[in-house]
């Protein structure tokens, strides 16, 4: 970091200077924009933090259906409000997606990563006045765990065979070695409840920062600052109030005339609209959500691999993402992981729109006709609008491309996972271990792209026990390499969470692990007068 | 009958003939009760018919096909449709809607609140739409083919042709972004204190003033330009009665079977057609509600919206039956 950008990081820190200056400044002095990216958010932290004041949030994704076991957290809002209340057992760093201690102060491994020791934090309190104890995190992961359970985070947990006290401290052994483990742990559904929530799983007793004071699913939820919080580097609002806004334009509309400091889900259509309010800045983040095409790679004609790398050279990924995410994401390498994960493979060379190797790998595959994609509004913001596209950069390198647009009701029922070829979307996982176990593991249930290789289930099985990183590192790269030239997922991009404030919010932590500051917003802002 | 002798009543008609209105009435009761059944069968028929099921709709992405097994199993989703039918019929004829399959909340509790919340918006636009409504057609008819005639039609036709989210968009845009006079969003929840309630719902019930405003204006216009020409009304006026006494007195009253009959429709439209109205202002309402059920297949309270909003039509529209009859003497008997 030079004297200039220390300069400018100085006055982040004073609260003097707006991300989009920061950025363009330290950019303009050769500072690369993921560094700058990630030295505004360090500058930010280390910002004073205020406390005080009501924090208004309009969030998208909360639904009248929402419920308030943790068990069955699903929507965007509830994901939010359980940050609010709750802690796991473990976080993930903020910049480096690492694993960082929470109710667990610490763990170790043993050689084969099968067997973990976690030591359980003392002197926490449950919001209802009960100290947290070994018992309260052994039964919340049965309760998650259980055959029986309908827990969002079942197919997380479920390599966990044993879960034990040993002491004050929590074993847990598995299956199979897994050197992941502490990560999976940060999952949003693994609040720590009292007795696990087996008594009340919906009465919203956690160990957060923050006291939940009213819940109406799908209209709105009130907080109150948590005054016992074991933790001083948050909470710093007094209060919260949790709005469910469905609809974009209302969220616009409610920031822009001030009465929410923050929403979510900016659409990339109208992002520059909204850029032009005075008092509004406009928080993009670098994320791990992928929009993919998925070619069911055991079924005619995709089984044919000169076929998918034809379809794969004819995708113009720049374009998508200048059109479909208005230059809010990154372009994709048709492997499903991107820099925000640790132990990313990096050097692989970036495949790029080539209408004559296409072509050549379209001949070669002796495949004639047009190839059907299915595709809905609903697979990703914009899919229908990134299918036509795809065929005008299909259409160059001779290839036909016929878009069927289904209806977005039953879509993730019958299209997706069903039909050889459609539109998706997946959103990140805290691992590429994960990441490669839910979707291109041979007996993954939702192997949506049917990509069924042992050598490729073995290099993930190795590497999910393997506790020397270079190591890992390596198996990764081979495993990106397969999926990237082999695999029957074409992915043009990886999308920014674009959302946005009003310029009164302070210290917002541009998470890589998850949208909204991997849930954390509320929990991390503070308001300036 | 005039074959009968005179003074002759048959049995079955005695009842009938004796009290005609209240016969007519109870005959209009017991219809919308059978009509409420067939409604009930289409409702859950409709819904057995749609493509995907709870387990699967509700869990998304993140389903397990343990996990969905688990949630059928729990559900009794295996179990026989006509079963499941009558046993829900049977629990919400006692009035019970039992729980959300989402949410685990019960959905009677769920909907008193929604309910309440939405008779609260469409009783304010009721209570400001119908008189104005009323008086600003009666006001066309007095000024027929004139200018305040001509200015009420084209604003009341602007409004109805604008689409209801335009105009919730266009108000929230002026009065609450660039002047910063209304609240929004219109978000209410307990425990707010009545006037924070009325500057809440302020921008939504004027969307909705706005919508349904031309409707009934019109009708009301139509009505009493139609009695106007009959020869009572030429009566009324030779014998030197003032316009405005003409319109009020004697050619209202015979119009009202038309208008009350449009009032009821759009009152219904107030209650259960207003969703777009919901999500624009962010108001917790019976539509969002039911929207939000029917997204994850949350059967209950999809059935029990549905059954609601059908009990609000028939009942309307049996309300409004009955008033023009009551105030239409030569309906009460049906040649």
């Amino acid at each position: 970091m030079n004297d200039y950008t220390k300069y400018l990081a100085g006055r982040v820190t004073a609260g003097g200077l707006s991300r989009r200056e920061f950025m363009g400044r330290a950019m303009a002095a050769g500072v690369t924009l993921t560094l700058a990216d990630k030295l505004f958010t360090e500058s930010a932290m280390a910002a004073e933090p205020k406390r005080g004041g009501h924090l208004k949030l309009g969030l998208e994704g909360g639904a009248a259906t929402d419920s308030k076991d943790p068990a069955k957290f699903l929507s965007q809002v509830m994901f939010c409000i359980g940050r609010c209340w709750g802690d796991m057992l473990v976080e993930s760093h903020p910049l480096t997606g690492a694993a960082v201690p929470s109710l667990a102060e610490s763990w170790e491994p043993s050689k084969d990563a099968a067997t973990w020791t976690f030591k359980i934090r003392k002197g926490v309190k449950f919001h209802n006045g009960k100290e947290l104890t070994i018992d309260d995190v052994v039964a919340t992961l049965k309760r998650h765990t259980d055959a029986k359970s309908e827990s969002g985070a079942l197919g997380v947990v479920k390599s966990i065979k044993e879960i034990k006290a040993d002491g004050d401290n929590l074993v847990l052994t598995l299956t199979e070695g897994n050197a992941d483990l502490p990560l999976l742990l940060t999952d949003y559904h693994l609040v720590i409840q009292p007795n696990g929530g087996y008594d009340d799983p919906l009465a919203s007793i956690g160990t957060g920062p923050y006291k939940q004071v009213s819940f109406e699913p799908g209209v709105r939820a009130t907080f109150e600052r948590n005054k016992d919080d074991w933790r001083t580097d948050r909470g710093f609002v007094d209060s919260i109030e949790i709005i469910c806004m469905n609809d974009a334009t209302a969220r616009i509309a409610a920031l822009s005339s001030g009465q929410v400091h923050y929403i979510n889900r900016v659409d990339p259509k109208t992002v520059d609209l909204l850029k032009r309010a005075p008092n509004v800045e406009i928080l993009a983040t670098a994320g791990r959500g992928h929009y993919v095409f998925i070619m069911h790679c055991d079924k005619a004609p995709f089984d044919n691999n000169d076929l998918r790398l034809a379809l794969k050279y004819a995708m113009d990924r720049e374009t998508m993402v200048k059109k479909i995410l208005g230059g809010y994401g990154k372009v994709g390498n048709d492997f499903p992981i991107n820099s925000t994960y640790a132990l990313f493979p990096e050097g692989i060379e970036q495949r790029k729109y080539d209408p004559d190797k296409a072509a050549f790998h379209y001949k070669k595959s002796g495949h004639s006709g047009s190839v059907l994609l299915r595709t809905s509004e609903v697979a990703f913001p914009g899919a229908v609008d990134a299918a036509v596209l795809y065929q005008e950069s299909c259409k160059k390198a001779g290839i036909n491309i016929e878009v069927k647009r289904e209806p977005g009701d039953g879509y993730w029922t019958n299209v997706w996972n069903v039909q050889p070829f459609s539109t998706s979307y997946w959103g990140g996982r805290p691992t590429q271990d994960q990441m490669y176990s839910t979707a291109y593991l041979s007996t993954a249930d939702w192997n949506d792209t049917r990509f069924k290789r042992p050598d490729f289930d073995k290099l993930l099985l190795q590497a999910r026990s393997e506790l020397d990183e270079a190591k890992r590192k390596e198996l990764y790269r081979a495993m990106a390499m397969m999926v990237r030239d082999e695999g029957g997922v074409i992915l043009p991009m990886f999308n920014d969470f674009v959302n946005a404030s009003t310029k009164q919010v302070k210290g917002y932590v541009h998470d890589i692990g998850n949208d909204m500051s991997n849930g954390y917003v509320a929990t991390r802002v503070w308001l300036d007068a | 009958m005039s074959n009968l002798p005179p003074g002759t009543v048959l049995p079955g008609l005695r009842f009938k003939q004796r009290f005609p209105l209240l016969s007519l009435i109870i005959e209009r009761c017991v219809l919308s009760i059978i009509l409420l059944f067939a409604v009930s069968v289409l409702i859950f028929g409709g819904l057995e018919a749609l493509p995907g099921d709870f387990a699967t709709t509700y869990l998304g992405q993140s389903a397990t096909p343990q996990a969905v097994a688990n949630i059928r199993e729990e559900l009794g989703l295996n179990r026989p449709v006509v079963t499941r039918y009558v046993e829900w019929l049977g629990n919400a004829v006692k009035g019970d809607f039992g729980t959300s399959w989402a949410s685990k909340n019960s959905v009677g509790e769920q909907i008193g609140k929604r309910l309440g919340n939405s008779l609260f918006l469409a009783g304010f636009a009721a209570l400001i739409s119908v008189p104005l409504a009323v008086s600003l057609g009666m006001l066309a008819v007095h000024y027929r083919n004139r200018m305040p005639d001509k200015i009420i039609n084209v604003i009341s036709l602007a409004a109805i042709s604008l689409p209801e989210f335009f105009i919730g968009y266009l108000l929230i845009m002026f009065f609450s972004v660039k002047f910063g006079i209304a609240t929004f969003p219109a978000t209410v929840f307990d425990g707010m204190g009545f006037v924070d309630r009325l500057k809440a719902i302020a921008l939504p019930t004027a969307t909705l003033v706005l919508v349904v405003l031309a409707h009934m204006m019109r009708m009301t216009r139509a009505a009493i330009l139609s009695v106007m020409s009959s020869a009572y009304m030429e009566t009324a006026e030779l014998k030197g009665l003032s316009a405005f006494r003409a319109i009020v007195k004697h050619a209202a009253p015979n119009a009202l079977a038309p208008i009350i009959n449009v009032i009821a429709l759009n009152l219904a439209y107030l209650i259960v057609g207003v969703v777009v109205v919901e999500v624009v202002f962010v108001y917790p309402g019976m539509g969002q509600y039911m929207v939000d059920a029917v997204t994850v297949r949350d059967m209950p309270v999809v059935q029990a919206c549905g059954l609601i909003f059908a009990a609000v039509y028939i009942f309307l529209n049996m309300t409004a039956d009955i008033l023009a009859i009551v105030a239409n003497p030569r309906l009460r008997h049906p040649r």
